[in-house]
């Protein structure tokens, strides 16, 4: 049990040592009460099985393994993404541990985040004094320049108002009148992060512009004004400020947190840094228009664009792949009047060239994603225009109109035509779909890991490898710093699935005298 | 004219529903287009003007269809007497679950569906009792009602909760819109009855808006799902809805009420009659100790 100071080792490979094994063999004979194995591989069995697929999705009461996480995680993203801006969650203190843990494993950076800890008596008496206290200390201690509040499922079940808890903060002097305090109601018993990413736009939105659009004209700054949504890869924002600066169209990225969840390691922590200023968004109903990057989670900003704003925001989708990005720069040049760069153009030509070099590989090859649901649509319809056949689309949170979107979209290309999409359903019903429809891959965050396990479990000839594209991806490291936007964003993907479509390849055959035949060194 | 958004509030078995509805029938009879919004898990405010037993309620119909955005505008609002809209929030069986948090999320689902639409010149909130949560402040928070009327009577229980009520709403009045805007005093026939209520409006800092006499019609048209406006226009009590209603459609006074303690509340229930002088000598003495007494 004991470990040597100059050896020390962490829990793998240490509990693989016999004494481990035998300790723990021990405790599940004594303590667990286990089934016999056999019972567990029947049970396991049954549960890759049509059979059990048909009662699972026949599953009404439960959620099991959900594919998408809660309103103010989102908040507190889209927060992060204006400048000197403290995400502020009104409700428990659990709730933002969590969300701060969630943005720590994937982005491998502290994630400044405060909560007003209502506890047993706010919940009884309102929370009222928790945001008194709250807001004033939050603005002595981390001297933000704005304050942008959310809510956790306890302040909504109690019905707290965060508009009358917020004036009354400042009518009675615990911070001044001024200091910007955007909110937004973020209740997760409705929706999911990307509803709460939506819902705190419209409130920063709201609050800067709501009063002051007397002085507004559309157009007036010349700028294209970009609403990114729930986006996680950092490389997301930056091909957008490249490719606007290579158009030379002046623009804005409304919440843009690349510097805050990307900060160098010279020294010194910044609990701030980077991100789109006051003076921006104050300025963006200004612009020619808004472009949303995802528009499909950004209903409620939609709206208050188009009718406070009046920006029409043009009829796009998620800029991935190659059709829907030429889509945008189009859309981009017509509304700006400057043409599409050359240098653009060899871009495009060079994803071009890379599709077609790796088609052969892709061709045919069968995939079933899961993940948020413009990123699920952008992803479909890359596939497909990969030539890739895609078995299963799932979108745990999505309305009907997106599933006859993406159906329309499947519907289209003859590698589309043996494809489901699913609605309102989780993680434990996308492992049924894996045993039953077989594909070949899985793309989606870190959670399908335990799906290929159980895949494999079944035997090698069943495990379906998990492509990490998606959110949260906590066990590998880096990736959030790549890009799924745009013809960069479209090569990431595309060496992402052919390699991976390779490395299976050379597993498979990598038979000494027996299958390496097939083993080759050029692919 | 623009949208008048007011909430009824009152104490439970006071007359909210039946008021409610009797005065939206007069209103719509004065060519008023009204939606109802019944904020109650008993979902009982809009019976009388759609001739139902209980109108389905959001609540009831998203946890049937599974969530609240599965839900259309068109499933949860129905027509009913003279175009009046009537909608019912729902909520759980007591004792379990959340009414207030019903009430929330079926007034933010008529905000995001539309149902408050141009053409409206009232919407009424019926809500349940006293205001007991955030949830049931839900309508007199800023941007949705800005007039509350308070249904009560001479009887003791119901002025405490109409002064409850009242300090319910300085809450919110000092951060948004939300005004008291008088008192309706649904009649027990106690005595003096009138003056003790107008009294009390006096203290609270605003007016009895309309006395509303007891009659036996109201039960007749109750029996038969109706409103007395609609059961009998003759009739003289649909003739005191009317008033109520022209009241309430003229009514300029709207204010920050001025709630009062519970001492001075025991001095007007004393000064008329209804509550009894407390004689400090017998307080927490048994029967017995006071026979040998």
């Amino acid at each position: 049990m004991s470990q040597e100071v100059d050896n020390i080792q962490p829990s793998y490979p240490l509990f693989r040592t016999d004494e481990y094994k035998e300790n723990l063999a021990n405790k599940r004979e004594a303590y667990e009460e286990r089934h016999p194995q056999e019972t567990i591989d029947e049970v396991f069995q049954w549960t890759t099985s049509q059979e059990y697929k048909e009662l699972n999705f026949n599953r009404e009461a439960l959620t099991v393994n959900p594919a998408k996480a809660c309103q103010p995680l989102g908040a507190v993203l889209c927060a992060l993404g204006f400048e000197k801006t403290l995400p502020y969650v009104h409700g428990s203190q659990g709730c933002v541990a969590y969300f701060r843990t969630y943005f720590n494993r994937h982005f491998k950076e502290p994630i400044s985040c405060v909560s007003d800890s209502m506890t047993e008596d706010a919940a009884v008496f309102g929370g009222q004094k928790n945001m008194f206290a709250g807001l004033e200390n939050a603005k002595a201690l981390y001297k933000p320049d704005m304050i942008a509040v959310s809510t956790t499922c306890m302040a909504e079940v109690i019905g707290d108002d965060l508009n009358a808890f917020i004036n009354n903060a400042k009518k009675e002097g615990h911070i001044e009148q001024e200091f910007p305090t955007p909110f937004a109601h973020t209740p997760s018993f409705v929706g999911s992060h990307t509803t709460g990413w939506d819902n705190m736009f419209e409130g920063i939105a709201r609050y800067f512009t709501l009063n002051f659009m007397e002085d507004k004209e559309v157009g007036s700054n010349g700028k294209i004004n970009f609403v990114p949504g729930f986006e996680t890869y950092l490389g997301n924002f930056r091909v957008i400020h490249r490719m606007m600066k290579e158009m030379g169209v002046d623009y804005t990225l409304l919440s843009d947190p690349t510097e805050v969840l990307d900060t160098p390691a010279d020294g010194q922590f910044r609990m701030y840094a980077g991100g789109t200023t006051m003076d921006e968004i104050k300025d963006a109903p200004n612009a020619i228009n808004t472009i949303l990057l995802q528009p499909w989670q950004l209903e409620k900003t939609k709206k208050y664009l188009n009718t406070t704003w009046k920006h029409e925001t043009p009829k796009l989708e998620i800029p991935m792949g190659l059709e829907w990005t030429d889509k945008l720069l189009m859309t981009i040049s017509d509304l700006t009047g400057k043409p599409i760069p050359a240098s653009l153009e060899k871009e495009r030509g060079r994803f071009v060239d890379m599709m077609t070099d790796s088609h052969a590989w892709l061709h045919g090859k069968k995939f079933a994603l899961y993940g948020d649901a413009d990123f699920v649509l952008g992803m479909t319809k890359f596939l497909l225009e990969l030539g890739a056949e895609v078995t299963d689309v799932l979108a745990n949170h999505a309305n009907k109109r997106w599933k006859k979107a993406c159906e329309e979209i499947l519907n289209a290309s003859p590698y589309g035509q043996s494809a489901t999409v699913h609605i309102s359903k989780d993680l434990w019903h996308f492992r049924s779909l894996v045993f039953t429809n077989k594909p070949d891959f899985m793309i989606g965050n870190s959670y399908g890991k335990f799906i290929q396990r159980d895949t494999f479990y079944k035997g090698e000839e069943f495990e379906v490898p998990l492509i990490r594209i998606g959110f949260p991806i906590f066990d590998r490291h880096h990736l959030h710093r790549m890009t799924t936007l745009g013809y960069e964003g479209g090569m990431y993907i595309l060496t992402t699935l052919v390699n991976a479509v390779l490395e299976q390849l050379d597993k498979e055959t990598k038979g000494m005298g027996t299958t390496d035949y097939n083993y080759d060194l050029v692919r | 004219m623009a949208l008048r958004q007011c909430a009824i509030y009152g104490k439970g078995g006071i007359g909210k529903s039946t008021t409610t509805q009797n005065l939206v029938a007069g209103l719509a009879e004065l060519g008023k287009k009204v939606m109802i919004v019944g904020c109650d898990p008993k979902a009982d405010s809009t019976r009388l003007i759609l001739h139902a037993k209980a109108q389905n309620s959001i609540m009831q119909m998203a946890a049937d269809a599974g969530s609240v955005e599965d839900l259309e505008l068109e499933d949860v609002l129905k027509v009913g007497y003279r175009d009046i809209k009537c909608v019912e929030s729902g909520g759980p069986e007591p004792g379990v679950g959340c009414a207030g948090r019903g009430v929330i999320t079926a007034i933010n689902f008529l905000e995001e569906e539309g149902a408050y639409d141009e053409d409206l010149d009232f919407v009424f909130y019926d809500v349940l009792g006293d205001v007991v949560c955030g949830g049931f402040a839900m309508p007199i928070r800023e941007n949705k009602a800005q007039e509350i009327y308070i249904v009560c009577s001479g009887e003791m229980m119901a002025m405490y909760a109409a002064n409850n009520i009242a300090k319910g709403i300085v809450k919110y009045a000092n951060s948004g819109g939300v005004r008291l805007a008088g008192l309706i005093c649904n009649s027990r026939q106690t005595a003096r009855e009138d003056e003790l209520i107008m009294e009390l409006a006096n203290k609270l800092g605003t007016h009895m808006i309309h006395f509303v006499p007891r009659d036996n019609v109201v039960q007749r048209a109750e029996i038969r799902r109706m409103t007395v406006i609609e059961y009998e226009p003759q009739a003289k009590q649909a003739q005191e809805y009317r008033d109520l209603a022209n009241k309430i459609i003229h009514n300029k006074n709207l204010v920050i009420p001025t709630p009062i303690t519970m001492d001075e509340l025991e001095e007007l229930l004393m000064e008329f009659g209804v509550m009894e002088e407390v004689d400090e000598s017998i307080v927490g003495k048994t029967a017995a100790a006071e026979a040998t007494a």
